[in-house]
């Protein structure tokens, strides 16, 4: 069973979103979505300033299996990107929640992410995949 | 569900993840692919092929048989135990598959590939006509590949002695049958290794054994990524009915010697090879992508002759960076791919990228 954190939101696509102390939100994918996708190899991360729509492609995800879009949760702007992952993009299977996060962006409506799954709706989600 | 082989709960014992594997539910990870590519390059892993299909044939015309049936000849064989990798072609010359024959005591043993069992048996039934053969398929043998640098090592410890004694003494694609046992120096990693073929209730047991000594059980996926880079085909992704070999790097696995064997597809194999030469069958590469992305079957190759596609692709666990093989116009110098849409420069090297844990392309 994967492990679905309570307190983030949740995108259908996969992705999740956390907001920080200072209203800045990070951005990662899912402890399912790592799991299915296999041993990453590859990570392509957006440039940071970029402003983005809900749903807009920004980042790319290749495992040995497959390359994958990654989608933003909301809209709002970059503000920063997981260098890391360029040179260990592992670190998203072995820690997707925290050290493998994507990107962190600047909400610019707070209402989207109501319209983004709790851990319940998420944990539904994958089981009817 | 699908068909399951007698290790299948040994397979959910070490976490595997199960896939279909035409028809059949086999284990394609046990955690990390990566993993366990490396474990196999560099100390010893265990696969289970038993979904692959074993055909014994025999009759006073078995050979007869198949030097017409097989584009490589079988009377190279010329001791019990020897093994040859062969195409089997239609009569246009396309591939109808490919397999690996094993001089047996009884006269022949073949191993062919599970997604093409079906038209594989149609097709040898077919072309006994005027041959005194036997066909039976062997649904009741288990096949388990162990490979990497200390698989013979490993293998030898859980043996009996009289038996490692005759295992360590196998060279390169030969074979031993011991009672109910064939152990053979064959597979498809580019390493040393093992292939046991073998009354599947007893596999269980020599896979506990071989798990016992630290050989690790290694899915379908990484075999995969193995054969990539050591530059072999796969059925259905270099090779398929309408594929000619020439086109596939398979040249040197047809005998053309001596000119009066009749085999299937000759006459075809022969007008495809003037086409060859002069430059109208395209061939088989491999490509190497040094930076960042991954190539893909089924992406686009764009050259300076042409156009032409990738047949397999991956990321190379042991080199680091993406490798792939595709069918390119003959002559091609340069070479470009679409990945995700984008053109990407890549370098056009020799269809076989590491052998023994080494990279060996320049």
């Amino acid at each position: 069973m994967n492990n679905i954190p309570d307190k983030l939101r949740y995108a259908t696509s996969h992705e999740w979103i956390r907001i920080e102390d200072d209203g800045t939100a990070n951005v990662g994918i899912s402890d399912h979505a790592q799991d299915a996708l296999g041993d990453i190899v590859f990570v392509e991360l957006p440039e940071p300033g970029t402003s983005v729509n809900a749903k807009d492609e920004v980042a790319v995800v290749e495992s040995v299996k497959a390359a994958s879009d990654i989608y933003s949760p909301v809209s709002g702007s970059i503000i920063a990107i997981n260098e890391a992952l360029l040179d260990a993009p592992e670190t998203v299977n072995l820690s997707p929640y925290e050290n493998g996060w994507f990107f962190k962006i600047k909400v610019s409506d707070a209402a989207e992410l109501e319209e983004l799954m709790d851990a319940e709706g998420y944990t539904k989600h994958c089981e009817e995949e | 569900m699908g068909q399951k082989t007698t290790l299948y709960q040994k397979h959910l014992d070490a976490g595997a993840r199960i896939v279909d594997f035409s028809g059949w539910d086999m284990p394609i990870n046990y955690g990390s692919q990566i993993k366990e590519h490396n474990q196999v390059r560099m100390a010893a892993g265990v696969f289970d092929v038993s979904h692959m299909t074993v055909i014994d044939v025999g009759g006073d015309d078995a050979e007869k048989y198949l030097r017409y049936l097989l584009a490589n000849d079988v009377a190279k064989l010329d001791q019990v135990g020897r093994a040859l990798y062969s195409a089997m072609l239609n009569h246009d010359a396309g591939i109808l598959d490919d397999l690996i024959v094993y001089r047996m005591s009884f006269g022949y043993r073949l191993v062919v590939n599970c997604a093409t069992r079906g038209k594989d048996i149609r097709w040898m039934i077919q072309n006994t006509d005027g041959f005194r053969v036997s066909l039976e398929e062997k649904p009741r043998l288990a096949i388990l590949a162990v490979h990497g640098p200390e698989s013979v090592q490993k293998v030898c410890e859980v043996v009996a002695d009289s038996q490692a004694n005759q295992i360590r003494e196998l060279k390169n694609f030969r074979g031993i049958e011991m009672d109910s046992w064939f152990v053979a120096r064959t597979g498809y990693t580019g390493e040393k290794g093992l292939e046991f073929i073998f009354p599947a209730e007893e596999a269980p047991e020599l896979w506990e054994k071989l798990l016992a000594v630290g050989v690790l059980p290694i899915g379908l996926g990484a075999r995969d990524t193995l054969r990539l880079e050591a530059g072999m085909n796969l059925y259905g992704h270099e090779m398929d009915e309408s594929i000619s070999p020439l086109a596939a790097n398979m040249d040197q696995t047809i005998a053309y010697e001596p000119t009066d064997r009749e085999f299937i597809g000759r006459p075809a194999l022969i007008a495809h090879k003037h086409l060859y030469e002069s430059g109208e069958v395209p061939k088989l590469v491999g490509l190497v992508l040094e930076g960042r992305g991954v190539l893909r079957k089924g992406q686009k190759v764009v050259t300076d002759k042409g156009e032409g596609v990738i047949t397999s692709g991956s990321f190379s666990p042991t080199l680091k960076h993406s490798i792939a093989l595709a069918r390119i116009p003959i002559s091609s110098q340069s070479c470009e791919v679409d990945l995700r849409g984008k053109l990407t420069g890549v370098r056009i090297v020799k269809p076989n990228f590491v052998r023994f844990g080494k990279k060996v392309f320049k």
